[in-house]
């Protein structure tokens, strides 16, 4: 599993970062951002799916992968 | 030195009549909320959820002819879809009143960047985010911490308190003056300023021009202190921050600075009384946060979601014909995004408070480009303001239901919360 953000939906509400802080850091304006490659470690994928659910913009995505 | 003589003559054009359009003001009881609401008649200051789900189940775009004209979205999408539409609504007023400022101080706006509209907007913005971001406010979390202790430990040998007024409300204006570098003893004289500017909405324009320009002469006169003496401070910034290679105009300066400190101080104060209230009446969740308090970050979105204070406005561009309402330009849009919080197309079992609420996709702060700048900042206070009430006053009860006030307009919270905390 690997999460992305998007940045043109993204206002900084910060809810991916304060719900999944292992997988979201803010940038220097408080924009939400992947860290390192997005790949969600095994056992985080409800923290993920957490995010996901209460980002106000739907900027939070889950990519499946193959 | 060169000396800064952008504020030197700041509002010297005082007494000019300002530019701008001004309706009839009309009070009193509404006769059908779906054609003529009005947020600032008591029935909607006591409980306005029942009559926005009224309006979602039968309007749902409700309007009114008072303030000169204007719509109340009641629905979560309909709500969404004009704060995500800079188009067709400005920014340029935000609080729904008698009188729309002239169209020409678009994109600018009063206050950037709350006022201001695209393409404006986003370098004003950019100015303040750094100031606000999760890491930078967590900076200012012990003081706070230490400061609603300090309240608390006023409350020793009382048997009643006043939650709101002497707990929630200090504890915003507090943050903000220290933020902006202003003494802290002042806070009396912010929460008139805020009154003024939220709440006295139909006063006659005369007394609400003479009201908020004593709010402006307190801001020039701070601007000359930190001009005096510069400090580390948001007053301080703003003073030298620059725009397109040239310092701020003196009117964004101050406009900015009304901003934040009108905006942080209410707002914050409704969340922390309205999340105590709840506690107060709700012993189940209060016994469950003091025996659990790592569930207090989740609590404290529901408790925005489900009480979300803030409700903005915006103004028609040109006449539209949107969703079936048919809108003219320069009418108001009252953008509750409290109603949109309840909505159940959206939320599941909304009118609930479940303070474990897994997923909450609330917009108590707001959608889109206007997203509240000091989400993270009024984040930081609500917690910290609960965690220190629950670990000093874990059981505590509405001393009297009928004795606690609503503020009336655009922000809702206690005014009055006698709590009996023993």
């Amino acid at each position: 599993m690997k999460v992305q953000i998007s940045s043109e939906r993204c206002q900084g509400h910060g809810r991916c970062y304060d719900l999944a802080p292992g997988l979201f850091g803010e940038d220097e304006e408080g924009f939400g951002q992947v860290l390192g490659d997005g790949v969600v470690p095994p056992g985080r994928e409800p923290e993920a799916r957490l995010a996901v659910a209460n980002c106000p913009e739907r900027a939070v995505e889950i990519v499946e992968e193959a | 030195m060169a000396v800064d003589d952008r504020f030197t003559h700041f509002r010297d054009d005082d007494g000019d009549q300002p530019l701008g359009t001004r309706n009839e003001i009309v009070t009193g009881p509404v006769s059908d909320w779906a054609t003529d609401f009005s947020h600032l008649e008591p029935e909607w200051a006591a409980d306005p959820y029942v009559i926005q789900d009224d309006l979602r189940g039968r309007c749902p775009i409700a309007h009114t002819d008072r303030f000169g004209g204007g719509w109340l979205p009641v629905r979560y999408e309909d709500v969404a879809a004009i704060a995500y539409d800079t188009e067709h609504f400005s920014s340029r007023a935000i609080i729904m009143n008698n009188f729309r400022p002239p169209r020409e101080i678009a994109p600018v706006g009063g206050s950037p960047p709350i006022s201001s509209d695209p393409p404006f907007h986003r370098d004003a913005r950019k100015l303040l985010l750094p100031a606000f971001t999760k890491a930078a406010v967590s900076r200012q979390e012990p003081s706070t911490r230490a400061y609603c202790h300090s309240l608390i430990d006023t409350f020793e040998g009382r048997d009643v308190v006043d939650a709101a007024a002497e707990y929630a409300q200090h504890i915003p204006m507090r943050v903000i003056a220290d933020m902006l570098g202003y003494p802290p003893e002042d806070g009396p004289r912010f929460r008139e300023f805020v009154e003024n500017t939220l709440e006295g909405i139909n006063l006659p324009p005369e007394e609400r021009i003479a009201r908020m320009t004593k709010l402006f002469d307190y801001l020039v006169e701070q601007v000359h202190d930190h001009l005096d003496n510069p400090r580390d401070d948001l007053t301080s910034y703003l003073i030298n921050a620059e725009l397109y290679g040239r310092k701020l105009e003196a009117s964004h300066v101050v406009g900015t600075l009304v901003l934040l400190l009108i905006a942080g101080i209410d707002t914050t104060w409704s969340a922390i009384g309205a999340s105590l209230w709840h506690l107060a009446k709700t012993p189940g969740d209060r016994e469950r946060l003091v025996a659990d308090p790592v569930l207090l970050p989740v609590a404290t979105e529901e408790f925005l979601r489900a009480y979300a204070p803030v409700t903005m406005a915006r103004l028609v561009k040109e006449d539209i014909s949107w969703r079936g309402a048919d809108m003219k330009a320069e009418d108001w849009i009252l953008l509750s995004f409290p109603a949109a919080n309840r909505d159940p197309a959206q939320f599941d079992r909304p009118d609930e408070v479940i303070i474990d609420r897994q997923a909450n996709r609330h917009a108590a702060f707001g959608l889109g480009i206007h997203r509240c700048v000091g989400s993270h900042l009024a984040r930081m206070e609500l917690r910290t303001a609960l965690d220190v009430w629950l670990e000093r006053i874990p059981v505590f009860t509405l001393d009297d239901p009928s004795a606690v006030r609503w503020s009336v307009g655009q922000i809702r919270g206690p005014r009055a919360l006698p709590l009996r905390i023993r």
